[in-house]
């Protein structure tokens, strides 16, 4: 391999992870700060797709088109959905057991995947890019790459820094870094804790929705997209430790890198590589490598 | 209470009069058991093989070899754990004669064995797994549609006549992939090529970047991909991205582009893939049952729906030469074995292993089909090593 190949086969792994870690965000703050076992996170990725794909020829019709018009109003939609499943779902299971939380959250996976076969069909779809980021810059005389793919990382960047900046400097920050770690004593001192947890619910989920609509001109739209996520965003949270945004955004970099190198240089084995990470980081570190909480 | 007992003694009386109902119909009809996905990804294979199945039988006035049908149904749900309990149901519940099924080749693999266990005649109307036709085969179990196999070698052969003397192949680690890649090796050896890179990646990643990169290294003459559905449309995108379908041609068995154009749009233009059936193919009984199928279920036959209707065929060979008397499982096998079956892609006969021997088409994607370019391999059998019967 040479250094040239080298670069690219870094930026591929950087490209991923940053992609991971948008994902895996919401599901970290999900879990880490309300507790709960979300597998129904997946699904809020796949939703995002498909209203990338749905909204796109509606917003084209109504408002004159627009990738950004469109996610807009995703973004918007996934609060206000977010919201009403934390009111309607999700606030019953804080006291309850993993078990309960397993099991209504997968429950949500199979409405989630019923509704999208019923309402959009089972084919594959595909997404378009907005047009001036559709074209692609050329990587030395190896190959080219596709702009959207650069843009995409340079929005996952700025996410990071933003979810950073809202946690670590701001008083809403604070009080969810209050709740997280004690609950009564945050409300004691006049934190509202229900309404803190809607809002990080609804958070999380428009992550996801955001994640998935940011994807979806890159990864297509076809159903089961959101198990596969839901798996590899797991081991980002386990790895980088529950509830940790600075550990997500490191582990997903890992994940990154173990998946792409893995796949070039030992393919027999690239199934199980991330799989195998996780576990010697979890020996070193049982409590994965920021534990926030 | 006499009101309830008056009920309940009509719902009884219904009750008898329907067994007494079926029981007289069974003795006459054949018992047609389908075993295909209803739900799941691939429902709607599931729904065209079925369709397809019926527009013939419909053709002959509800009978195939002068005997009406019941059919009787399960969703399998390309669940392969499920495989033997789904097909024990239609065998020793619905006492089937005849077991059509299905599209995924893991499922397809368990009901091949309790098929052979139980002498059951099988029509497989999609699943291409190799192993079916090969170290499992019996002269119960035939196969109406393709052996991975067969595209992948016609693919190889029209590789190395255009000049591609070192190719890539990249799959999913799985196999139907290997399969598909392993036919598509032995074609290029025989026009002179050869496969200097196998990439792989485990089944279902769609993280190709990587491996994209490393084609771009290699720099091989062609490269040939097996994917498909989701995996397939973002494969044939993200090569077009990479920009390497400027300079290295991208070849693949049909599934790559089958179903998939809508959503592949440009970067799809122009690609050349193999399959048993295309867009376009002037052929009267193409015509005909294309103007039929739409007619009747109001959308688009694809190579789904011709080979449930050639399963209907194929079955319907036997049972006329029997005359409808499937207990004479011999002379309705061999029947089947010799048939010229005229297949909406064309006529096709079937090997000894019992896999149709079929000419494999080249085609060019152009808008949203895929248009036949002409015959890539003529009448291909696939040498099914490890067959004995």
């Amino acid at each position: 391999m040479d250094f040239a190949i080298f670069l690219v086969q870094c930026l591929n792994a950087v490209q991923y992870g940053l992609l991971l870690f948008l994902v895996a965000s919401g599901l970290t703050l999900i879990f880490g700060i309300l507790g709960v076992i979300n597998l129904a996170h997946g699904s809020f990725y796949m939703i995002g797709a498909y209203l990338a794909y749905a909204l796109a020829p509606w917003v084209g019709a109504h408002l004159g088109g627009g990738f950004f018009t469109a996610l807009a109003i995703g973004l918007m939609l996934s609060v206000a959905f977010g919201y009403l499943l934390e009111w309607g779902f999700v606030s019953y299971l804080y006291e309850r057991d993993h078990l309960q939380q397993v099991l209504m959250t997968y429950g949500l996976i199979l409405v989630f995947e019923e509704l999208r076969s019923i309402l959009v069909g089972d084919d594959v779809h595909g997404v378009a890019p907005p047009a001036w980021l559709a074209g692609s810059v050329p990587l030395g005389h190896v190959m080219t790459y596709p702009v959207y793919r650069l843009f995409m990382s340079g929005v996952c960047v700025a996410v990071a820094l933003g979810l950073y900046a809202i946690i670590a400097r701001t008083r809403l920050g604070m009080a969810i870094r209050a709740g997280a770690t004690n609950r009564e004593m945050a409300q004691s001192l006049g934190v509202d804790i229900r309404l803190l947890y809607r809002i990080v619910f609804a958070a999380g989920v428009t992550l996801a929705v955001f994640a998935g609509m940011i994807a979806a001109p890159v990864s297509s739209v076809y159903p089961g997209m959101g198990n596969q996520v839901l798996i590899i965003s797991f081991v980002v949270v386990v790895i980088g430790g529950i509830g940790s945004i600075r550990g997500a955004l490191l582990a997903s970099l890992l994940v990154g890198f173990a998946d792409t190198f893995g796949k070039v240089f030992i393919p027999q084995t690239a199934g199980i590589l991330v799989y195998v990470l996780m576990a010697a980081i979890l020996l070193w570190r049982p409590e994965g490598l920021f534990r926030t909480g | 209470m006499t009101v309830r007992r008056n009920a309940l003694a009509r719902v009884t009386l219904a009750a008898a009069l329907c067994v007494v109902a079926v029981g007289a119909g069974a003795q006459s009809r054949i018992r047609i058991g389908f075993m295909l996905p209803y739900t799941g990804t691939y429902a709607a294979l599931g729904t065209a093989i079925e369709n397809g199945f019926r527009l013939y039988v419909q053709e002959k006035g509800g009978k195939l070899g002068g005997r009406e049908l019941e059919y009787f149904k399960v969703d399998d749900e390309s669940e392969p754990s499920k495989a033997v309990d789904n097909i024990n149901k239609l065998i020793k519940r619905d006492n089937v004669d005849v077991v059509v099924g299905t599209v995924h080749s893991g499922v397809v693999m368990a009901m091949a064995k309790v098929a052979k266990d139980t002498n059951t005649l099988l029509v497989i109307p999609n699943a291409g797994a190799r192993a079916v036709t090969g170290p499992m085969c019996a002269p119960n179990i035939f196969r109406s549609s393709f052996s991975n196999w067969q595209p992948g070698y016609a693919m190889g052969k029209v590789a190395g006549e255009r000049g591609a003397k070192k190719v890539a192949t990249i799959t999913w680690k799985y196999a139907a992939g290997n399969e598909s890649v392993e036919g598509f090796k032995d074609g290029l050896k025989a026009s002179g090529g050869e496969v200097v890179k196998e990439l792989t990646l485990p089944f279902p990643n769609v993280e190709f970047q990587a491996l994209l990169t490393e084609i771009a290294a290699t720099k091989p003459d062609a490269v040939y991909a097996f994917f498909a559905g989701g995996g397939a449309v973002k494969f044939v995108k993200d090569y077009a991205a990479a920009g390497l379908n400027k300079t290295i041609p991208l070849y693949g068995p049909g599934f790559l582009t089958d179903g998939t154009l809508e959503a592949q749009g440009a970067a799809a233009q122009g690609m050349l893939t193999t399959l048993h059936y295309a867009d376009g193919l002037d052929l009267p009984k193409d015509k005909a049952f294309r103007a039929d199928y739409s007619k009747t279920y109001k959308t688009n036959p694809d190579v789904y729906a011709v080979q449930g209707y050639d399963a209907a065929q194929m079955l319907d060979a036997g049972f006329t030469a029997v005359k409808g008397d499937v207990a004479r499982r011999k002379e309705l096998v061999a029947a089947i074995e010799s048939a010229h079956i005229d297949s909406p892609r064309g006529t096709f006969t079937l090997s000894k292993s019992h896999d149709p021997v079929q000419d494999i088409y080249l085609r060019k994607v152009i808008g949203n089909e895929n248009r036949v370019e002409g015959v890539a391999v003529k009448a291909l059998a696939d040498p099914s090593p490890g067959c004995r019967m």
